[in-house]
């Protein structure tokens, strides 16, 4: 494998062909994230250059869908970090509440466990009935898999230890109906979640969103493609309305930090303040 | 091999992974580089998915650079050590700022050496140094091995001084190092590295 050949331009040129060819847009995704899934092509694949990794994704239609599934799936969990569930139910829940109905955009939903989990915490704390969740993603196959709620024991296990370090009022069990070696999340919990196939990278607003969760899914993005985003965000929430983001993200490097109050710092939860929309 | 570095003295960051017994060895390495050290040094120290970054402030105390944790989309910059945050990947766009990805593990390990080590080498090429030190696990000997095929300087702790010397003896039995050494021979020759006193 020639890796001195993978160059910026090389990686640009992939990225615009996948584009040009089958209308997925990761020309703005961090380049470092690029690298990693077309390293990792390039040796499970067993083919010597990026040259012919491009050639061979404008070719061969099914080859072309590995690596953009490779480039589009994120890992995720129920109650991935315990600590911003217990921040979701003292903080944000108290503020949810004194709204006569509640609309949440869970944006890059994935196959779907973070909106589960968001589910069982609404109705946990007896707001699920006036609540739905949207939940969108790109990725088609993931939102069929989120939507059908189907997940394999062995995980369940883990999202089980979750649950219950992240302030879980019942057992997990309580939500899914599971034989020998599945789970499948019960309609209580799937009936107000609405799943969508929507793109942040070329679609448009939802409108007056009352909570916006997105945990890990601009970490991919380019600061361009983030900020286009947080510009996405901005405008779809209602004044006052929140911001939910991975622990480790921020509105530090962009330009939204000033359009937010900090609500809680270390669970990186914000506050869209009470001003003009911005355009 | 000191002709070679004569005519290679223009790094531009360093790059650390290290796992068991890391703490005591970041301690001791941290604290022998100079407060005149003008390139970013960048680390992955294997630790739990709900560590508190605590242990690096302590760190900081030990050092006239400012250690601290990487942030997504932070510009990297000299007179900095940093340190992968818990539970991410760490990589290295050509913009010189940080990215941080939840992809699955590698090597059982989240951060992971290799995933640094790959793309630090990708934006650095022979600007780069790559040092391994102690660990029970193998990671990053695939990575140290990519940023010397890449043109960078490799360098890993002698695993008979090693407090564990798996994952330094992984990487020399992948690729022959630049140089191998205990902690304070690590630190003096990277010192002399990027001063090119060679």
């Amino acid at each position: 494998m020639r890796l001195n050949n993978i160059t910026p331009d090389k990686i640009a040129l992939l990225l615009e062909s996948i584009f040009e060819n089958y209308g997925y847009d990761f020309r703005q995704y961090a380049e470092s994230h690029v690298y990693r899934r077309v390293l990792n092509r390039l040796s499970l694949s067993g083919i010597g250059s990026i040259d012919q990794l491009t050639d061979q994704i404008i070719k061969d239609k099914g080859f072309a869908s590995m690596l953009i599934e490779d480039l589009s799936i994120t890992v995720t969990e129920m109650f991935r970090d315990s600590d911003f569930y217990i921040a979701l139910r003292e903080k944000v829940i108290p503020i949810l509440k004194t709204y006569p109905f509640i609309k949440i955009w869970h944006a890059g939903c994935s196959t779907g466990q973070e909106a589960y989990s968001m589910a069982i915490v609404l109705k946990e704390e007896g707001l699920y009935e006036r609540s739905t969740i949207y939940a969108t993603d790109f990725n088609q196959k993931a939102l069929n898999h989120a939507k059908e709620g189907i997940y394999p024991n062995k995980l369940i296990r883990d999202y089980t230890y979750n649950y219950q370090k992240s302030g879980g009022k019942h057992s997990l069990s309580n939500y899914f109906t599971s034989d020998s070696d599945r789970a499948i999340m019960n309609q209580s919990i799937k009936k107000n979640i609405v799943w969508a196939n929507h793109n942040l990278v070329t679609d448009s607003v939802f409108s007056e969103v009352h909570l916006i969760l997105c945990r890990n899914v601009l970490i991919y993005f380019n600061s361009n493609l983030q900020n286009k985003v947080h510009h996405l965000f901005f405008n779809s929430l209602i004044k006052g309305g929140l911001l939910c983001l991975g622990l480790k993200e921020s509105l530090r490097f962009n330009d939204f930090s000033q359009h937010y109050v900090t609500l809680f710092e270390k669970q990186r939860i914000f506050k869209k303040k009470y001003e003009e929309s911005i355009d | 091999m000191k002709s070679l570095l004569i005519s290679n003295s223009n790094y531009k960051a360093v790059v650390i992974g290290v796992s068991s017994g890391g703490m005591n060895a970041l301690k001791v390495l941290f604290s022998n580089i100079s407060p005149l050290f003008f390139i970013p040094i960048i680390t992955v120290q294997h630790i739990g998915p709900n560590s508190e970054n605590s242990w690096i402030s302590l760190l900081n105390d030990l050092s006239p650079l400012t250690i601290k944790e990487a942030e997504e989309k932070e510009p990297i910059s000299t007179g900095h050590i940093y340190i992968a945050p818990a539970n991410y990947h760490l990589l290295i766009e050509h913009d010189e700022t940080f990215s941080l990805s939840i992809d699955e593990k590698v090597n059982f390990a989240r951060p992971s050496i290799d995933v640094l080590f790959d793309s630090a080498a990708h934006v650095y090429g022979e600007s780069l140094i790559g040092i391994l030190l102690t660990g029970a696990n193998a990671d990053g000997a695939a990575g140290l091995k990519r940023i010397k095929d890449l043109g960078g300087y490799t360098l890993v702790e002698n695993p008979k001084t090693a407090q564990t010397p798996y994952m330094p003896q992984s990487a020399i039995d992948k690729s022959p190092p630049n140089f191998i050494g205990n902690l304070n021979e690590i630190s003096d020759h990277l010192l002399n590295l990027i001063t090119n006193k060679f």
